[in-house]
């Protein structure tokens, strides 16, 4: 419960990343220059049908602030607070596959505040702190294994 | 208004009412002796226990079935929506063959409908049959094949296909019980239960309630062996296992979707062999990777069960000399990928699962283990990205699968030379909205990619070559290439190429739910938009209600012909393996 009262309240960090938001889709390179970047093929060390592992960048870079290029899914629920972020951009097939269907590399955005979704073509970037291991959205019931928390996002 | 019209009015509203109830089985259902199904009646509105009736031929039904079914007040819709009362009669079984009217009555409500029970042969005219299911296989998927694979000479082909030779054909009607539409969940479970239903479902009758799990349901297959007899029964996909086709074998759901209880249907029928994708739904959700939302592991319930686990295409081989007849392979998290991918141009995910087997190491693993059953054995085998590639309108991959399917099909066309007392089945479970219309030739002048389509005698023929003899063309990105077209798509960008970085994704979602064109097929030279011609949330092109070519060879295939259902694929299989009779004492 103490993570969910994180989300919901925004401390003093999250508005400083409100900021820093504001500044980066201006074109700015200066507060977040420092964080952190990772990819969607650095998501993983080992990749096998009995189980993925964590990178050593994953199990680094865990509980700290990190940035993450990639395409936003159409959300899962008008209301939702977060989207998932994908390497591509998605197209569901309803008979190729169940919605329940994500890729494996994945990351799930908890935003620390409201924004509005962008079109699913669109690179964007998001920036946040990086949290690793199973957890089941209470709300949802949506399973994810790698999440960004307190997110703030921009359009590259 | 008018006296007259007053009247009539009421009569009609009555009409209406009179026919409201729902009986499972539905009116002309077919039926095999001894099966386990469940009955149900839904009632418009609540009624009254004492209202009730049922006869079946003239007589009250619990003289019939031999039980009395419960009695549900009021079953619950969604934001507890009374929907109205029911009677519910769990695994009931008609032993004798003939014709059942059932009718239904609670106050001005009527329904009458009539099940064809049917017995077998009291002796298997087969021991093993092998059902080799090619997912969306359409006719323009098969005549490419033929052309890419063999090539084309003066308008005759320069080869067969393996099911070129079977011996017997029917064309099969696909639609479901609500639509004339289908999906490979309501045909498969019609051609392994013998029942039709609706999309999505498995192994039930689609009733009205929301639980996926309480619809009425109906014996598979794999059940009616283990009931009856001692075979082995394999099921290969390069889907994931929990896929329709072969969930189909197994389970029962009015939800396609429920794939982490489809696992578990699968641990509780063991079929001896059991090859493809979907590992994520054996994994408990803890271990990354996962797709379920339990702890339960079915990898190991499965190896505590006696399986031997393969997880490559070199264990699949090791895996062939188990003492315990049992092979699981699991060979990727989802569906494993295209042959063309995974033989040719390494894109999709081969790069994470490079050693994948395909669809015929498959079936060669499945068949070496199931063979040294005496009592003969069922194999399922699904070329799962024939329908996969089609959905996205990616022609040259659906079609390279349907060569790799035809291989599978020659190894099956082996085995029954050696062992004549098999069947073999193909077919598809529905078709695609694919013709091929002629070639393009980009030797061809004009700047629009479209100027370069030939058609009549403009077509001329492909280019393809296969140096080899693999039976696969060299390159399917040819300077004089088939052009495959669908009659039906989302938004999206026709590029009149091979898709060689990865498998095509015509179509994105926005967030108005509504798919739209990928832009980034835009800027290939010669792009061209298609506009799309059906609702703005379909996201790829749609299963075809066209009737699907079925074809047979070996004992009992005389019975395929002319036009049939898919329901009555069944009652075949049925009667090759005498499924009507007790063989296992």
């Amino acid at each position: 419960m103490s993570k969910m009262k994180t989300i919901i309240a925004p401390n003093r960090r999250q508005i400083l990343g409100g900021l820093a938001a504001t500044a980066a889709a201006a074109g700015s390179t200066g507060a977040w220059a420092a964080t952190p970047s990772l990819t969607f093929e650095e998501l993983y060390g080992k990749v096998s049908v009995l189980g993925l592992e964590f990178s050593a960048k994953v199990n680094a870079l865990e509980g700290r602030a990190v940035a993450m290029r990639g395409f936003m899914a159409p959300p899962l629920k008008a209301e939702a607070n977060f989207f998932v972020l994908t390497k591509i951009p998605m197209a569901l097939c309803p008979f190729c596959s169940s919605d329940a269907d994500w890729p494996d590399d994945i990351v799930v955005v908890y935003l620390g505040k409201k924004q509005t979704f962008v079109q699913p073509s669109t690179t964007i970037e998001v920036h946040g702190k990086l949290e690793a291991g199973s957890w089941t959205d209470p709300e949802t019931g949506f399973v994810s294994l790698l999440r960004i928390r307190d997110a703030q996002y921009s359009v590259v | 208004m008018n006296k007259f019209l007053v009247a009539l009015l009421a009569t009609t509203a009555l009409a209406g009412a009179a026919e409201a109830a729902t009986v499972y089985p539905l009116d002309r259902a077919t039926i095999l002796t001894s099966s386990p199904f469940d009955f149900k009646v839904e009632f418009d509105g609540v009624v009254k226990p004492e209202d009730i009736k049922v006869t079946v031929n003239g007589q009250d039904y619990k003289t019939v079935f031999g039980k009395e079914a419960q009695f549900v007040a009021e079953e619950k819709g969604a934001k507890d929506k009374v929907l109205g009362s029911a009677l519910v009669l769990r695994g009931l079984a008609l032993a004798t063959p003939g014709a059942y009217k059932v009718e239904v009555s609670a106050g001005p409500q009527t329904k009458s409908v009539t099940w064809d029970v049917y017995g077998t042969a009291d002796k298997p005219k087969a021991k093993n049959v092998i059902f080799l299911i090619g997912d969306g296989l359409s006719v323009a998927h098969r005549t490419a094949a033929r052309i890419m694979s063999k090539g084309m000479s003066e308008g005759k082909a320069n080869g067969r296909l393996n099911m070129d030779d079977l011996d017997r054909m029917a064309f099969i009607g696909t639609s479901s019980t609500e639509a004339v539409a289908t999906d490979s969940a309501n045909t498969m479970s019609a051609y392994m239960t013998g029942h039709k239903t609706a999309v999505n479902a498995l192994g039930v009758y689609a009733d009205r309630t929301p639980d996926s799990f309480d619809d009425p349901k109906v014996e598979t297959l794999a059940e009616a062996l283990r009931r009856q007899t001692k075979k082995s029964v394999g099921i290969v996909t390069n889907s994931e296992l929990q896929d329709a086709t072969p969930a189909a074998v197994v389970a029962h759901t009015r939800k396609r979707a429920d794939k982490a209880e489809i696992t578990e249907m699968m641990l509780e029928v063991k079929p001896d062999v059991v090859l493809g994708g979907g590992s994520a739904y054996f994994l408990p959700k803890s271990t990354p990777g996962s797709k379920r939302k339990d702890e339960k592991d079915f990898v190991k319930s499965f190896r505590d069960a006696g399986y031997t686990l393969a997880t490559d295409k070199a264990e699949l081989v090791n895996a062939a000399g188990t003492n315990t007849g049992k092979v699981l392979g699991l060979f990727h998290t989802g569906n494993l990928d295209s042959t063309l991918d995974r033989e040719f141009l390494k894109k999709g995910t081969v790069d994470k699962f490079p050693n994948q087997p395909g669809l015929v190491e498959m079936t060669q693993a499945a068949l070496n283990q199931l063979s040294k059953n005496p009592d003969g054995f069922f194999l399922m085998v699904e070329a799962a990205n024939i329908d996969k590639m089609s959905h996205p309108l990616d022609w040259d991959r659906a079609v390279i699968d349907t060569i790799e399917f035809d291989k599978a099909i020659g190894l099956a066309r082996d085995f029954a030379a050696k062992n004549p007392d098999t069947l073999i089945v193909v077919t598809g479970d529905h078709t695609h909205g694919v013709s091929i219309i002629g070639t393009v030739d980009d030797s061809k002048a004009g700047p629009e990619m479209r100027e370069k389509v030939g058609t009549y005698a403009s077509a001329g023929f492909p280019n393809y070559v296969d140096s080899n003899g693999d039976g696969y063309p060299d390159s399917v990105d040819v300077s004089r290439r088939l052009f495959l077209n669908a009659n039906n798509g989302p938004d999206h960008y026709e590029t009149y190429r091979p898709k060689l970085d990865g498998p095509f994704v015509p179509a994105i979602q926005n967030e108005k739910k509504e798919y739209v064109a990928n832009e980034a097929y835009k800027d290939v030279p010669g792009a061209v938009f298609v506009a799309g011609n059906i609702p703005r949330d379909g996201d790829s092109g749609v299963h075809a209600v066209d009737d699907v070519v079925l074809q047979s060879s070996g004992p009992g295939s005389e019975g395929f012909k002319g036009y049939m259902e898919q329901s009555d694929v069944y009652r075949l299989l049925a009667d090759v393996m005498a499924l009507g009779v007790k063989q296992t004492q």
